[in-house]
């Protein structure tokens, strides 16, 4: 166990030092989340309610668009050098280079969160950074992190995987997106746990089946 | 484990299928290759021997057959077969972005090579990547880029090195270090499993050749017994096949 943890973290680390680098994953992710919510707050006339109203269904939809393209990104730095295939010949099961991918991929899309949940409460003027919020925004990041990697190694050997990744990765989330909007929605409106332990549940729910699922796709997806 | 037959083979390969679409590459292909034998295996542009390494080191699964490696079913123990198999295949598998030391400690990582630093040093002197094991991957030559991938491919003193083509396009003395490397891992008793296009060479640096033509392996016989023109002689458009 303890062996797979400190493979998992090997992984993610690399991939963490890469972006440390390149600074492409992240800086994609919070570049064109603010565009979206920048361009919202422009084309509708934000009243107090209406911010109440549409504000988490932006914040989640730009949180989830922009993720896709770091989750394109993240696949396509180890698709450039074939390093996949460097990855694929160590004596490291699939789940494990699964797991160390989803775990960097978690923790850039939380990253780029931290810097996105700030404006957009600046923008909008409703308070998200709250308790509840970060847990919600935890468990969708793990989520878009789980599908997004499983997607992204699908689209990674396809000629147009910039067009495969959304078509897959959006449909597929739309429950775990659900649940981060209706969740967003219940804390701005003031609501407490209880107001959306369900949207909770389905948000966890989602989280470990497509954590399983996505992991034993993984294997299936990397060896053609 | 296997039997005490299978354990003595670094490679068996039986029946392997493997069709891309409607393009059939390998027909039912069987070979072996015994533990401290250098096999070399040739055959024209698109028969496949990317694809037989490729499958052998466990990057793509066959359509149909079976392939232990030192005894180790791939099917059911790929993980451990990876820690006996070494491979430098067409590109060199090294992350751009990182030094040559960053990649070997990251590879040997993942291969839980013991005394790691000292490894890396090992194999820093063996392969001449001194001065360049703090550069970025991405700014080295393709020879040094060879020399890195050839270091990452020994890191865990693999049983069984996989070269596909390794000696294109490099220099004079990059090729007598990959040579070098070649030559002691046979004296060590290990295997190497090769695909070139210099028959000569491959002829010369091998125990045995083999032949890919049709899918199949059309020629297996010793290497002192072999000519350029029966290798040349087998070769056939792959779109007949």
């Amino acid at each position: 166990m303890g062996a797979s943890l400190a493979t998992v973290w090997t992984l993610a680390r690399k991939d963490l030092l890469l972006e440390l680098r390149s600074k492409d994953i992240v800086l994609a992710i919070v570049v064109f989340a603010l565009l979206v919510i920048a361009i919202f707050t422009f084309a509708i006339e934000l009243t107090p309610s209406r911010a109440r109203d549409v504000g988490p269904g932006v914040l989640w939809a730009a949180v989830a668009f922009a993720g896709v393209l770091g989750l394109n990104r993240s696949f396509a730095v180890e698709a450039e050098g074939d390093t996949l295939d460097g990855l694929m010949l160590t004596p490291v099961s699939r789940e494990l280079i699964f797991f160390g991918k989803v775990l960097g991929n978690f923790i850039f899309i939380t990253i780029a969160q931290v810097v996105i949940f700030p404006v957009f409460e600046a923008l909008f003027n409703i308070s998200v950074l709250q308790v509840e919020t970060i847990v919600i925004a935890l468990l969708a990041s793990l989520g878009f992190a789980a599908v997004g990697t499983a997607f992204a190694a699908v689209s990674v050997r396809v000629r147009s995987r910039e067009i495969m990744l959304p078509l897959l990765f959006l449909p597929t989330s739309v429950p775990l997106i659900m649940a981060a909007v209706e969740s967003t929605s219940a804390v701005v409106d003031g609501g407490s746990w209880g107001d959306f332990s369900e949207w909770l549940q389905l948000a966890i729910a989602f989280d470990v089946i497509f954590m399983i699922a996505s992991a034993v796709l993984f294997q299936f997806v990397l060896e053609e | 484990m296997g039997t005490k037959n299978s354990v003595a083979l670094a490679v068996q390969a039986t029946g392997l299928e493997k069709s891309f679409g409607n393009a059939a590459v390998l027909r039912g292909l069987d070979m072996t290759v015994r533990d401290g034998e250098a096999v070399v295996i040739f055959g024209a542009n698109g028969v496949g021997k990317s694809t037989l390494l490729r499958v052998l080191t466990t990057l793509t699964r066959p359509d149909y057959g079976s392939i232990s490696i030192y005894g180790r079913d791939l099917s059911k123990q790929a993980e451990y077969a990876r820690l006996s198999l070494g491979a430098v295949l067409h590109s060199p598998m090294l992350y751009g972005d990182m030094t040559i030391r960053e990649n070997l400690n990251f590879f040997g990582k993942m291969f839980r090579v013991r005394d790691l630093p000292g490894r890396i040093e090992e194999m820093t002197d063996r392969l001449g990547l001194g001065p360049r094991m703090e550069q970025r991957t991405r700014e080295l030559s393709h020879g040094y880029q060879k020399r890195a991938a050839l270091a990452r491919a020994m890191l865990h003193r693999p049983r069984i090195l996989f070269l596909d083509e390794a000696e294109t396009g490099l220099d004079e003395p990059a090729r007598k270090v990959l040579d070098g490397v070649i030559s002691e891992h046979r004296a060590a008793g290990h295997a190497v499993v090769m695909t070139t296009h210099s028959i000569e060479r491959g002829i010369a640096e091998s125990d045995r050749v083999f032949v890919l033509a049709g899918g199949r392996i059309a020629l297996d016989a010793p290497s002192s017994h072999v000519t350029p023109n029966d290798v040349t002689g087998l070769y056939s458009d792959p779109s007949d096949a």
